[in-house]
């Protein structure tokens, strides 16, 4: 009796079990349409996104494009052996890291102040013409940027030639390893922040304005003001590109750094991005190369991850 | 989207004419500070070689002249990495939105079975990239190389777009999609008379998302472009603008001799604006644009 009710019990659940996928399946049918819609997009996302994880394997290989990745020897972790065991690479690790953080750390306050600023400011137009004229560097790439500051900053350029007629020497900005680190940070800092404060002026924008009519009566001044209503109104979107930028400290302006830095910084200026690529692309060691970017994919991974998580935890919008 | 249509609360708040000279004194200069390197070579492209070489910061041109501009677009390497940029920005960009338009549209629909996969399929590739070496092998092994397919083709989708394009459909009013299939439209029909027309600036902040990269688009030509007959324009402006490299303009620096009013300054600063005027033209649109894209994707999340 025992014995018989077990397959009957289980047959009842496979049938359900199946009953529930020809649902499915009759469901995903009906909709036949769409997955079709979806396909051209999901065949570009594998051939160009997701075959080139099966390259990540040349990291642990001795690759080479002629035996290809069926035919290259295994090597095992010895490239991250090779990586760990050298100085040079902690050197550019740390250049990333801290590249990142000083314009994490210098460059975020400065389009918050330029926000909060214009919000004080009555005078529409003067608003607007320096809005526009702020944010108008951020659509230009970082080739365009760059080229300009080096034409203005090189050895007998304006800059040098401004600091000669005042008697004073030419510090050579882009090629001190001491002071080519500012370089980067206030570049990047001048070409951004105008386009960064729209954020924060559009999270002004929304704030109710009977809250300062209500902060007026109460006496409170305008620095007041801008301290108890309007920097608490934007301080969500504060700590949101904050951990968001957290999450993505390993990118430190791959393009900035190679269009701007030269042999003589390479000391203070070798970032990650642009070591895979001298050390892949230019001198041909793909393997090496390839293991440098498994470890920076990991270790964003890992730091997007948590972001996104510390922001679910603080009950605000995630990336997806 | 205005940033300042709603800002009525200053007008009501304390006034005090010593800290507004004090505000008004940073924004100035702040906003000199981004645009001042833009005027200042703006300036020395159209000054005479030989005085911009003796000036500091320049706001106007010392000793008018077009000459610079003449002698750059004489060669013929400056117009072709125009065509080249301008081919890779005009098909990139249709490609784009096709690709973008039709997997958001799929995405956006709440009773698709399997939706959740489908996003994290396309949220993945935003994650985690494979990264530069495995990008090139690709492309090396599908024969790409040294090919404008190869700057258009691998940036197809972008996960990111793809995803704000979605949380744009999601607002729309689901009803209309519901009457147009009991009608008996098909998804296709539904997508390109209802959504579509629905959803003009959308694509268009979107579409010029994509347009803006693919005219930025650099680093896909350093790594895969070696001829440089196809380089893209900001490829070659490295060359030319950072690295000082006349030769690449298709003249060398003999052209040079008998030139009394361009030299390698003023070329350089000529070619740089060659990049920056065709953004400026564009720019109202732009911002208008961009400003409605990031409020939107801010909302969203």
């Amino acid at each position: 009796m025992k014995v018989d009710a077990i397959p009957a019990i289980q047959s009842r659940q496979t049938r359900r079990a199946y009953g529930a996928i020809s649902i499915w399946l009759r469901r995903a049918w009906k909709q036949r349409q769409l997955y079709l819609l979806f396909l051209p997009a999901a065949i570009f996302l594998i051939v160009f996104a997701y075959i080139p994880y099966t390259g990540l394997v040349m990291a642990f290989q001795d690759f080479s494009p002629r035996r290809g990745i069926f035919g290259s020897p295994w090597v095992g972790l010895e490239h991250f052996q090779y990586l760990f065991g050298r100085a040079g690479f902690f050197q550019i690790l740390l250049n990333t890291v801290l590249i990142s953080l000083y314009k994490l750390v210098f460059g975020m306050p400065i389009p918050i102040i330029f926000a909060l600023l214009l919000n004080e400011i009555r005078w529409i137009a003067f608003r607007r013409v320096s809005q526009t004229l702020a944010s108008f560097p951020h659509f230009l790439s970082w080739v365009v940027y760059g080229g300009l500051m080096v034409i203005f900053l090189a050895p007998g350029g304006a800059f040098a030639n401004t600091l000669s007629a005042l008697n004073l020497q030419d510090p050579r900005l882009l090629s001190t390893p001491a002071t080519f680190r500012s370089v980067l940070v206030v570049t990047e800092i001048l070409k951004e922040f105008g386009w960064s404060a729209i954020i924060y002026l559009a999270a002004i924008t929304a704030i109710d304005p009977t809250l300062y009519e209500a902060a007026m009566v109460d006496g409170a001044n305008r620095w007041q003001q801008m301290r108890h209503i309007t920097l608490p109104a934007i301080r969500g979107v504060i700590v949101i590109l904050f951990i968001l930028h957290l999450g993505r400290i390993l990118d430190a302006g791959f393009e900035q750094v190679f269009v701007m830095y030269n042999p003589s910084v390479y000391s203070v200026a070798e970032i990650i991005d642009t070591y895979v690529y001298r050390i892949g692309l230019v001198s041909g060691r793909f393997s090496l190369g390839t293991a440098v970017g498994v470890f920076k994919g990991v270790i964003g991974v890992i730091l997007i991850l948590s972001s996104n998580q510390v922001l679910k935890h603080l009950r605000m919008p995630t990336i997806w | 989207m205005r940033l300042f249509q709603r800002s009525t609360h200053p007008a009501l708040r304390g006034h005090n004419s010593f800290a507004d000279a004090i505000i008004y004194l940073i924004l100035v200069l702040l906003t000199i500070a981004s645009v001042v390197p833009i005027v200042h070579v703006l300036s020395v492209s159209f000054s005479n070689g030989n005085e911009a070489a003796q000036m500091g910061l320049m706001l106007w041109p010392k000793g008018f002249t077009i000459d610079s501009y003449l002698f750059v677009f004489k060669g013929p390497a400056l117009l072709h990495a125009y065509g080249v940029t301008i081919f890779i920005t005009v098909v990139g960009t249709t490609l784009n939105l096709l690709l973008t338009i039709t997997a958001a549209y799929v995405l956006s629909r709440s009773d698709l079975p399997g939706r959740g996969v489908l996003t994290l399929f396309v949220v993945i590739t935003m994650i985690f990239s494979a990264g530069i070496i495995p990008g090139y092998m690709l492309i090396r092994n599908l024969g790409l190389l040294d090919s404008v397919w190869a700057m258009i083709l691998p940036g197809a989708v972008s996960a990111f777009n793809l995803i704000l394009m979605r949380n744009f459909f999601e607002e729309l009013p689901v009803a209309i999609i519901e009457s147009a299939r009991i009608d008996g439209a098909s998804e296709f029909r539904i997508l390109t008379q209802i959504v579509i027309p629905l959803s003009g600036p959308a694509i268009a902040t979107i579409g010029l998302f994509y347009a803006v990269a693919h005219w930025n688009e650099f680093f896909r030509g350093i790594f895969y472009i070696t001829d440089s007959t196809k380089w893209p324009l900001q490829v070659l402006l490295r060359s030319v603008v950072v690295m000082a490299d006349l030769n690449e303009l298709g003249m060398s620096n003999r052209d040079l001799y008998g030139q009394l009013t361009v030299n390698q300054l003023t070329i350089r600063a000529a070619t740089v604006m060659a990049a920056v005027v065709p953004i400026a033209a564009l720019y109202p649109f732009l911002q208008r644009y961009f400003v409605k894209g990031i409020v939107l994707g801010a909302e969203k999340g």
